[in-house]
């Protein structure tokens, strides 16, 4: 094996391009655990932790761009604030310790459809920026996932980072395990409310296989809501029901399809609902809130 | 390859390392420092928490490589020669320790937690140890070592 440990970009994409075999690590908390149980043995590793400028985030224009290397724990501490949902899927991620090394950069490029960061993602219309030798490509998150731990990425290219434009309106994440840490998500949704376009942004986490958004469910919010009122009980049940209806979910070890389902309405339509309190702002007699949802 | 980072102060360097070797075996297996323990190789336990340019990472789950250059604090530099850190006196004298196997995880990620903040709410301190796995104790007397040390902080 062979540690190749780039300091520039540039000399990143000429070791991919001439090792696409390598297998890129950046918080490594992935990666490791494939190598320490055997696993994995490739015979290049690629080190993107010394990449200058891939641990920067910055506001480019009306969006953010997030450099593949910024931890979850950053996200918490610097990003909480202009993107709220994925900061709440970020303090959800595995403990401290997995925060303190685990990156968004490292989720994609793992693209488990488990992966915590992917609904926020779906549901903010996050963009992943990936380049190899070759070019640059824009690739928009709902084209980027392609199968269980499949992505869009090819063999020469590396992600280097994803844009997205900070909340413009109230956002939550929701995701069930058996405990409040550590837990790969039984099953988790993601929503977005995107009050400008009138519009609601979703995202659904391992209940299919791949993240995936929940697109009759936005499109049925995108006719039915009237923003300047109270949330319509029946609307928000049956936005639940669109949500659990999209996903495609299997029986395993962590839960039925049928409990995933019934989950994911229930998390759909109890974010939808502190959602619109929020939008709504407090006084709001008829959407109570959280304590009642 | 070669190896070479600050461990608890002192530069060392370590020559045949695997490439694919993480920073716990490194210490435990070539330098000598077995504090940090081996229990699960996949960041689930916590019991090889150590401080990587001041923060706590799973030791198992950092490339060697990736430590080159770094600082690394590991369980035995938390003291200071014979005397005990103050989190380490704390969990002698509130009997957090059965077996001990969870304790250098636990010693670091609490050290860390009363760097930030000297004075936790139990939440913040059951959030700051989540990661950190112990079979023996039923954790509450180690909830009673950071609450003790934290105090006794304030007292000083
Ligand atoms: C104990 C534990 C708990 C966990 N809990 C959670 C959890 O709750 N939720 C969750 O979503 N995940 C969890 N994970 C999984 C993991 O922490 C996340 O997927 C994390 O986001 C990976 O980031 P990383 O930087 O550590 O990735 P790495 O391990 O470094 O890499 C992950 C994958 O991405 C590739 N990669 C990394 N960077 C790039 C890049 N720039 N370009 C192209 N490919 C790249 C790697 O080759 C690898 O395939 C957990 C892991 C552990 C060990
Ligand atoms: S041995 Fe590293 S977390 Fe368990
Ligand atoms: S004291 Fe035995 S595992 Fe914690």
């Amino acid at each position: 094996m062979e540690f190749l440990q780039p300091t520039t970009w540039d000399e990143a994409l000429a070791a991919k391009a001439e090792h696409p075999e390598a297998v890129p690590i950046q918080g490594g908390t992935d990666v490791m655990v494939e190598l320490n149980f055997d696993v994995r043995r490739p015979e290049h590793l690629l080190d993107l932790g010394r990449v200058a400028g891939l641990d920067r985030w910055e506001q480019n224009g009306d969006r953010l761009r997030i450099g593949a290397g910024v931890t979850y724990a950053r996200i918490i501490g610097e990003l909480g604030d202009r993107l709220p949902g994925l900061a709440q899927a970020a303090r959800t991620v595995g403990s401290p310790q997995i925060r303190n090394r685990g990156t968004v950069g490292g989720n994609l490029g793992a693209a488990s459809p488990a992966g915590d960061g992917h609904p926020p993602l779906l549901a903010a219309d996050a963009v992943v920026e990936v380049e190899s030798r070759r070019g640059i490509r824009m690739i928009a998150a709902t084209d980027f996932y392609q199968g269980v731990k499949r992505s869009a990425l090819e063999p020469d290219e590396l992600i280097r980072a994803f844009w997205l434009a900070p909340a413009t309106g109230p956002q939550y994440f929701s995701k069930i395990g058996t405990r409040n840490a550590m837990v790969i998500a039984v099953c988790s949704f993601a929503v977005a409310l995107h009050p400008g376009e009138r519009r609601v942004g979703t995202g659904i986490g391992s209940a299919a296989p791949t993240p995936i958004r929940a697109v009759a469910a936005e499109d049925f919010l995108a006719r039915e809501l009237d923003w300047d009122a109270p949330l319509d009980e029946a609307v928000a049940r049956e936005f639940g029901a669109l949500v659990g209806a999209a996903a495609t979910p299997i029986d395993d070890v962590r839960g039925t399809a049928a409990y995933r389902r019934h989950a994911l309405a229930v998390m759909a339509r109890r974010t939808l609902t502190w959602a619109w309190r929020d939008h709504r702002g407090p006084g709001d007699a008829e959407n109570p809130g959280r304590g009642a949802a | 390859m070669r190896v070479s980072f600050t461990v608890n102060g002192s530069r060392e360097t370590v020559d045949g390392v695997w490439e694919g070797e993480s920073l716990l075996y490194v210490l435990r297996e070539r330098m000598g420092l077995p504090g940090s323990k081996n229990a699960c190789e996949q960041g689930e336990c916590g019991s090889c928490t150590v401080y990587l340019d001041g923060t706590p990472v799973c030791a198992c789950l950092v490339a060697a490589g990736q430590a080159e250059g770094r600082r690394v604090r590991t369980v035995e530099g938390l003291a200071e020669g014979d005397r005990l850190a103050p989190i380490q006196q704390a969990f002698v004298d509130a009997g957090a320790v059965q077996c001990g196997f969870c304790t250098p995880g636990l010693l670091v990620q609490a050290h860390d937690l009363l760097e930030h903040r000297p004075d936790p709410s139990d939440a913040e301190i059951r959030e700051a140890l989540a990661g950190n796995l112990c079979r023996c104790t039923g954790y509450e007397k180690i909830l009673d070592a950071v609450r003790l040390a934290a105090a006794r902080k304030a007292g000083t």
